[in-house]
């Protein structure tokens, strides 16, 4: 939701009309506002706090109870995501196989936290328990892609793969 | 100690009142809960139960008030069914009773059970109870003394991690450490379900779920409206009010239950007092702040922020603490002595010179019951005129005259209670959220359970933007549209025709009246759509129980009285009054307005509204006051406006002004200053060296309410007591006292030895008071007037046995457009009102935090009309009508008509009232402050102007 630089009024985008749509379908109809977040997010992104506070002023649900939805489920994201989602398998296979060095060789690589997205937004770094991939230990996915039997010297390679 | 084993153990029944209601339509059920019989109404909770028959069980996330989520676990008891014992150990605060249930509620079983919920609680807790705010005043704190649970031993397995999250001290009131939070919910619900506000809720998950503002911000970044409802519920040190911090424990803290000072809700608390040392190191007792409380009769626990925080005045530097003579155009400090002596000498020159009537008094809503009954005997008696008056002539006289006129009483008929069994609300000209927000609450309630409400109003208030419809008017139309929704329900027959016929007259006049008033032709005048006023109109009349209630929106109109009569037509139509959820209820503006009338501080009644044309009412009061009859007036006086144009003209030579302040809140600000200065002799009494105390020459200093005993009438009709907390600040005399000296200086002892014993004497002349003493007061509290004598209950609802007039009286009150109406010069309707962080003319509540959230005044103004002019926010403009101009920021809002701006009356920087205009109503004497003509020109801000940071807009 920018604003438009001839009158300063907020300027309506291709994903906030199609947020528009979105409320006006649901805006009657209780117990929507999962959905609803989750396609707002579909449109966005993630759920920057103007969309917040839309869907609750449309939905007529407090702003702090959609908040709390929103920081509930792992799912929800409120800052911008990057273009190749990264997570990096901590479970107990990954754990023994040296997963923290992966993690650790990737944090330092892409200079971000557990959860952070790099400033040009390529690339977002989450851990996550289990993959269900715990022959290859240790394992990273990024977007739909398994990578395993990783060393910290195999990542450059592979981030290089990801634009 | 034997005895009294034995009387526990025997059979013991309770059966409360309320018990005895519920009866009629619920089953009764018996169980035995630590071996005591206790029967209750079905559906009745375990923890109540054990209440009714005084066991305590402990308890973090339950409260009375609220919702219920039984989260904590804290108040698990063991209990045994039909000989069988329920698996676990189920919390009483979410178990409903069954018969035959044997409740034990301190086996070993249940008091390890919460021991360990409180260790699990400490284990994370922080260990600063040492110098925690809420040291012996909360609940974790207290339950860990009472089952013996401690911290658990630093890296024992018990021992979990602190957080550590970032206080929030964004606002000058309210600081959140959730460090200390135990997740019990209460401040969510509290904000939510009491408030209706929901500005907090949990959010996170797992380990680091907390309860946070929307959005993660500070307070001062949300909807936050600083009520502290939060900090009243909280268990622990998690939210507390900052302006205590420091100054007091528990255990340092005396409490004492009084009224509060602001608006007519009256709503109870206790002031918190503690012995601290001044700026000069003197012990004194200070109020360091309130303390809502559950049995308060209003209110509860809710405040709003004015109540909760807005008691810094008490002890402001600015405090008037000595008297204060004019010497060449300089206030000197002087002794009580001189200064009698020459108010003294000086009212009895102009008496003798001039006679009573050069004299005018102006009475105040803020002070007590018995202040005013004073000042009005002072006025009478001693002075010898009937010119009093106060500012209740700005608010609701035309309610006085107008519902005198249609129902013989001019006061709210229903019970604040009502709201909550009314099934339509009708609200007019209130905005009530900002100017009775604890009233407001329940009318929150009631839209959130259903009740379908219409608000009138040009503005899209917090209550409009919540109702079922919102009707935009223009402004000034209010009296077109009110005909016309009596002529819908004429014509639509849906009047009640034996209502009307047992208890009315005048129907034919009515009917003849508003014969033409269609919606149609009120759409021209309101523009509000014709089928919409049909609507309003049979939703109102087809109601069980209709109620309507109204503030100024109404009343401050050159047709006040008219419109309120419009109003009263309605009622009168319909039947929705005398019942309970019905009624025609003008919700009163200061604290004691509603018992300022009462006292006669009006020119033309004595206390009771009794005329003083009547002689029998004459005799009487001179017996009482031992004066001879003809020294009290037969001749009603002047009206405040009246004084005013009279001063102007030379005809009134002095003034005695208590507490009022009309250089701010009276119209044509420039008109009143002028009057003030013709004055030979102006005597103040007030706690303030006030933009009016600034034109007197002798002032005296008054106590606050925090200084002083008496009784306060709220909006209710309810007379409730006001209690001394602290001695009077500096050599300031209560009100009372002062009104005696003064009337002792000139030659008359009052008897009175306290204001208690002033009560007693309104008991004798004043037939609606004659049940109130403050004894009773104390051991009955609060009753609502009339209350003839001392075995009679009070009055909440007024009319419900035919009206007190004897027949209510519909009046044809035909249609009139605003005095001033725009034109080519002055294009702009200019309409005035209050917000939620200040009062009247903000003298108490602009010394103190208050000031911090809402330092200065804007004008609203719509979008359409700013762009036309090239405004956008912060701009600044000056503002002119054919009285005078001022300079003030304006703010665009789509929540205002277009064509209309808005501004309150707090802010002398912004003084709204040079430019109000002054016409009154002929039969109520009231300004017509809310519509008059006005101007809009875009000039520079001052040099270096940055808008105030952090302040609260409510739209």
């Amino acid at each position: 939701m920018c604003n438009c630089s001839c009158t300063g009024e907020p300027a309506l985008s291709e994903k906030d009309r199609r947020l528009v749509e979105l409320l006006n379908k649901y805006r009657t109809v209780p117990g929507v506002l999962i959905p609803v977040l989750q396609e707002a997010q579909e449109i966005y992104g993630y759920l920057p706090a103007e969309v917040l506070q839309k869907v609750a002023r449309e939905l007529q649900i407090p702003l702090a109870k959609v908040y709390g939805v929103v920081t509930f489920y792992s799912q929800f994201h409120l800052k911008p995501r990057g273009r190749n989602i990264i997570r990096v398998c901590l479970g107990t296979a990954c754990h023994v196989r040296g997963g923290d060095k992966i993690f650790a060789a990737l944090q330092k690589e892409l200079a971000v936290d557990d959860g952070e997205t790099t400033t040009d937004l390529r690339f977002t770094l989450e851990s996550v328990a289990c993959i269900g991939a715990c022959g290859l230990a240790p394992v990273i996915m990024i977007n739909h892609d398994t990578h395993g039997r990783l060393t910290p010297e195999k990542l450059t390679g592979i981030l290089a793969k990801y634009e | 100690m034997m005895q009294d084993r034995t009387k526990n153990k025997t059979v013991k029944t309770v059966m409360t009142k309320q018990v005895e209601m519920d009866t009629k339509k619920k089953q009764l059920v018996t169980l035995t809960i630590d071996g005591l019989e206790v029967t209750v109404p079905e559906g009745t909770t375990v923890l109540e139960a054990a209440q009714k028959v005084g066991i305590s069980i402990p308890t973090l996330c339950h409260d009375p008030e609220l919702s219920n989520p039984g989260s904590c676990r804290l108040c698990v008891v063991e209990i045994e069914l039909n000989g069988r014992k329920m698996r676990n150990l189920p919390p009483s605060c979410v178990t409903t009773v069954s018969g035959g249930m044997v409740v034990q509620t301190q086996t070993e079983a249940v008091r390890k059970t919460r021991k360990t919920i409180l260790e699990l609680l400490l284990a994370n807790h922080p260990k600063d109870c040492l110098r925690c705010e809420r040291t012996g005043n909360c609940r974790l704190q207290s339950y860990a003394y009472e089952y013996g649970a401690d911290f658990p031993l630093s890296g024992s397995a018990l021992d979990g991690v602190r957080q550590n999250y970032a206080f929030d001290d964004s606002n000058p009131f309210i600081l959140r450490d959730m460090n200390k939070c135990i997740l019990c919910g209460k401040c969510v619900r509290a904000c939510g379900e009491v408030q209706g506000r929901f500005v907090l809720d949990y959010a996170h998950r797992g380990f680091v779920t907390r309860v946070v503002p929307e959005m993660d911000r500070e307070l001062r970044d949300t909807a936050c409206v600083y009520c502290g409802s939060c900090v009243s519920v909280c268990p622990t040190g998690a939210i507390i009010e900052k302006n205590k911090v420091g100054k007091g424990r528990a255990w340092d803290i005396r409490k004492v239950r009084t009224t509060c000072p602001y608006c007519g809700t009256g709503c109870n608390f206790d002031l918190e007092i503690a012995r601290r040392s001044d700026s000069k190191g003197q012990m004194r007792d200070e109020v360091i702040g309130v303390a809502s409380s559950i049995d308060a009769p209003v209110n509860g626990r809710a405040l709003c922020v004015k109540g909760r925080f807005g008691m810094d005045f008490i002890h402001h530097r600015d405090r008037l603490t000595t008297p204060m003579i004019k010497k060449d155009g300089q206030f000197v400090e002087a002794s009580w002595e001189e200064a009698l002596t020459l108010a003294a000498a000086r009212l009895q020159g102009i008496r003798a010179e001039y006679g009573g009537d050069a004299f005018g008094v102006l009475a105040s809503a803020k002070a007590t019951n018995e202040e005013n009954y004073l000042l009005n005997r002072f006025a009478r008696a001693v002075l010898g005129t009937n010119n009093i008056d106060h500012c209740a002539r700005l608010c609701h006289s035309s309610t006085v005259a107008g519902l005198a006129a249609s129902f013989g009483s001019g006061a709210m008929t229903n019970p604040i209670e009502d709201i909550a069994k009314t099934d339509f609300m009708l609200v007019i000209g209130s905005n009530t959220t900002e100017s009775h927000p604890v009233l407001a609450l329940s009318m929150l309630r009631a839209i959130r359970q259903g009740t379908p409400c219409v608000v009138i109003d040009p503005r899209k208030t917090e209550l409009a933007a919540l109702a079922y419809k919102h009707l935009p008017l223009k402004p000034g139309s209010d009296l077109a549209l009110l005909n016309a929704m009596a002529h819908v329900i004429i014509t639509e027959r849906l009047y009640k025709e034996d209502f009307i016929k047992t208890h009315t007259e005048g129907f034919e006049t009515l009917c003849e009246a508003v014969a033409e008033t269609t919606p149609e032709w009120a759409e021209s005048i309101c523009g509000i759509e014709a089928d919409l006023i049909r609507d309003t109109a049979r939703r109102y009349a087809g109601a069980k129980r209709g109620s309507i209630y109204y503030t100024m929106g109404v009343t401050q109109k050159h047709t006040g009285t008219h419109n309120v009569m419009a109003i009263a037509n309605l009622a009168l139509l319909t039947g929705h009054i005398g019942r309970e959820g019905t009624g025609v209820n003008p919700l009163r503006g200061q604290n004691n307005v509603q018992g300022a009338c009462d006292m006669g501080a009006l020119p033309n009644v004595f206390p009771g509204y009794q005329p003083v044309t009547d002689a029998s009412v004459r005799e009487k009061f001179a017996r009482t006051w031992a004066v001879k009859v003809d020294a009290l007036s037969e001749r009603p006086g002047l009206t405040v406006g009246e004084m005013l144009q009279g001063a102007h003209e030379g005809r009134l030579k002095s003034m005695l002004i208590m507490g009022e302040n009309p250089v701010i809140s009276d119209p044509d600000s420039q008109h009143v200053i002028d009057a003030l200065e013709q004055l030979d002799f102006l005597i103040v009494i007030d706690i303030y060296l006030t933009d009016t105390a600034r034109y007197a020459d002798v002032i005296f200093p008054a106590c606050s309410f925090a200084e002083k005993e008496g009784t306060f009438t709220n909006t209710e009709r309810r007379v409730q007591r006001v209690r001394r907390g602290i001695q009077p600040v500096g050599d300031s005399r209560p009100d009372w006292q002062i009104i005696g000296d003064l009337a002792a200086a000139m030659g008359q002892d009052f008897p009175y030895t306290d204001p208690a014993s002033i009560m007693d004497e309104i008991a004798m002349t004043t037939p609606s008071y004659g049940g109130y003493s403050h004894k009773r007061l104390d051991r009955e509290g609060p009753l609502c007037w009339p209350c003839p004598a001392e075995e009679h209950p009070g009055t909440p609802r007024l009319h419900t046995n035919g009206f007190v007039r004897g027949k209510g009286k519909f009046h044809a009150v035909p249609y009139l457009p605003p005095a001033e109406q725009p034109d080519d010069e002055y294009p702009l309707i200019l309409s005035t009102g209050r917000r939620l962080f200040h009062y009247h003319t903000g003298t108490m509540s602009r010394r103190s935090g208050l000031e911090e959230v809402y330092p200065e005044e804007h004008l609203e103004i719509h979008p359409d009309d700013a762009g036309a002019l090239g405004l956008k926010d912060h701009d600044w403009i000056r503002l002119s009508t054919r009285r005078g101009a001022i300079e003030i920021p304006v703010r665009t809002t789509d929540r205002i008509v277009a064509g209309m701006v808005f501004a309150s009356f707090h802010f002398v920087e912004a003084m709204i009232n040079k430019l109000t205009n002054a016409v009154t109503d002929p039969i109520a004497k009231i300004p017509e402050l809310k519509v008059c003509a006005c101007r809009i020109e875009k000039i520079d801000g001052p040099e270096g102007y940055v808008p105030p940071a952090h302040k609260r807009v409510l739209w």
